[in-house]
């Protein structure tokens, strides 16, 4: 595995919440493939939303957690960065404006439709009108929404139905041209056609930016994914390309994950 | 089963019993205050005059003294204290760390639950002299009594914005937080519109207290007919010409003072009604 196909790479990283007594992730060694989608399974409580939530930092609005180790962000022009060593309010903005997340639940701001897309936008300074609108119109479209919200761009985003709300967070996030995006099990609370159009979506996502998924459906997994981390109480216990992992993994605990005998 | 029936017959009894005394007490209002509507129609409302005449059996009432002595130290009182206490509010929900939230949130709970009237002795002794000594006046007047009623509708203000500001889904801030927004953006793009019901609520509930309010302002504004001139002078309210009246007057004056207390009735009974049905009673989604 190369150096300049990585867009992440998770090295030694352990990490403990506050007032906790044992670590929820030990020594996780993870690299993030560039314009891949990168699926995180494993059984409830072994971790996953943790190293998700390290990848943008946002463990940090609260105070007391404990980690070590590293992980790298390479940027676009091949320098890299240790994200856990930033300390400024600037840097975190930056990070998160690199590496966006979407959460289960759809999270549309109290605003307009147009208003939620823009947001990240006008944060990052963005006041021309007209590039406003022409960045969020192409969001819209790259998050295969517009055509629904093109004549209701002035309604409140809290009348969307929740399949269109999350893709209207999609949409908020590609806006901001990240190179990373984090899935949280974004299509657990959505009906079956929604997360066909989420998964699709997702699935050319991937020209743009890198994705990292984190799901319990294995056949979402398999489907979506080119490599797969199966976790394991706080432990990465394998990864590998997605195909491998689900047709000859080498682990017996993978391998019994997988096919449903625990979980 | 016979439980579940007696509550439901007591909890129909209660509620029936509350709307007629509603009514009941306006219904009274209104009929003791027939002479007075009579009398003086509506110049009752802009006439500062309020004398009685020497045998006590009629004279001259207007509400216009107490009227605008209720709203000047209302105002006053609601313009120093809604910053406060959204920034209490924020402070609490955002800023603080667990350790000093909890008990600066309780320490304004209780101070919300302090009597009146022992804000209005504080006042008096201690406050008074302070303002006397730092703006001039007499010590009494609208300022000292504006300045004490916000200092008592601060508590009950935060503690209603900081309920609603806490019921923002922590997802929501998160995934601000997730788009680059600072502290200060997302308490200003989704914490205040998503409590927004909330936060005008509290404002209007506040401001309903702060217009009934009577002992910290009876020992406070100076308790005379006079029009101020001045932000520290002494005046009068419509709750406590009430409360100092009631024992001697009779007849028109008895009348005009229930007259009086009408208009403190509907106007905070609109108030009440549209902080709690519009602001309070709607969901936010
Ligand atoms: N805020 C927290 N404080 C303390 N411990 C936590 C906190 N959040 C999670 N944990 C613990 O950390 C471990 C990992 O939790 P995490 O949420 O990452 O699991 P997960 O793999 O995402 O599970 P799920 O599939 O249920 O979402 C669990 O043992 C959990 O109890
Ligand atoms: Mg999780």
């Amino acid at each position: 595995m190369a150096k300049e196909n990585l867009v992440m790479e998770i090295k030694d990283f352990s990490f403990t919440y506050a007032g906790a007594e044992k670590p929820s992730l030990k020594k996780i060694n993870l690299p993030i493939e560039e314009n891949k989608i990168t699926a995180m399974i494993g059984p409830s409580g072994c971790g996953k939303s943790t190293l998700l939530r390290a990848m943008n930092r946002i463990h940090d609005l609260y105070p007391g957690n404990k980690y070590e180790g590293k992980i790298n962000l390479y940027k676009a022009d091949g320098s890299k960065q240790n994200i856990l060593d930033i300390k400024k309010e600037n840097d975190f903005i930056k990070l998160r404006q690199e590496v966006g997340m979407i959460f289960q639940k759809p999270t549309p701001f109290p605003m307009s439709i147009f208003d939620n897309v823009a947001y990240g936008l006008r944060l990052s300074g963005i006041k021309n009108r007209s590039e406003l609108e022409g960045r969020v119109e192409k969001a819209l479209k790259g998050a295969a929404i517009l055509d629904e919200t093109k004549d209701r761009l002035k309604e409140s985003a809290l009348g969307m139905s929740g399949g269109q709300q999350q893709r209207l967070c999609i949409a908020r996030a590609v806006a901001l041209k990240p190179r990373v995006l984090l899935f949280d099990e974004p299509t657990s609370a959505l009906d079956p056609f929604s997360t066909g159009a989420i998964e699709e979506l997702i699935a050319e996502l991937k020209e743009e930016v890198s994705v990292v998924i984190v799901t319990h459906n294995m056949q979402q997994a398999s489907r979506l994914s080119d490599y797969t981390a199966f976790m394991y109480l706080g432990d990465l216990a394998e990864y590998d390309k997605t195909e491998k992992i689900f047709l000859n993994p080498t682990q017996k605990l993978t391998e019994d994950y997988i096919t449903g005998r625990f979980g | 089963m016979m439980g579940g029936k007696l509550f439901r017959n007591f909890s129909f009894f209660s509620a029936t019993l509350s709307f007629f005394l509603l009514v009941g007490i306006f219904a009274i209002l209104f009929t003791y205050a027939q002479e007075s509507m009579h009398e003086f129609g509506f110049d009752f409302l802009f006439n500062g005059t309020w004398e009685a005449d020497e045998d006590d059996e009629g004279g001259i009432f207007g509400g216009f003294i107490p009227i605008i002595g209720t709203l000047l130290s209302t105002i006053i009182a609601m313009v120093i204290a809604t910053p406060l206490a959204m920034g209490i509010a924020i402070f609490l929900t955002e800023i603080a760390s667990e350790a000093i939230a909890k008990p600066v949130s309780i320490a304004i709970e209780l101070l919300a639950a302090i009597p009146s009237i022992i804000y209005g002795m504080w006042g008096l002794f201690y406050f008074a002299p302070i303002v006397q000594s730092t703006v001039g006046g007499n010590g009494v007047g609208l300022l000292t009594a504006g300045i004490v009623l916000a200092i008592m509708i601060i508590p009950f203000m935060a503690a209603i914005t900081r309920d609603s500001m806490n019921t923002t889904p922590l997802v929501l801030k998160e995934s601000a937080y997730a788009m680059g927004a600072t502290k200060f953006e997302v308490i200003k793009d989704v914490i205040m519109p998503y409590s927004k019901g909330g936060i005008i609520g509290s404002i209007i509930l506040a401001l309903g207290r702060a217009l009934g309010e009577t002992m910290a302002v009876a020992f406070l504004i100076g308790s005379v007919m006079s029009i101020p001139r001045n932000i520290t002078d002494p005046t009068t309210s419509i709750p406590v010409l009430l409360a100092n009246n009631f024992a001697e007057a009779q007849d028109l004056e008895m009348s005009s003072m229930y007259y009086l207390a009408l208009i403190l009735f509907v106007v905070s009974f609109f108030i009440i009604t549209i902080a709690k049905f519009y602001f309070l009673g709607r969901k936010v989604k």
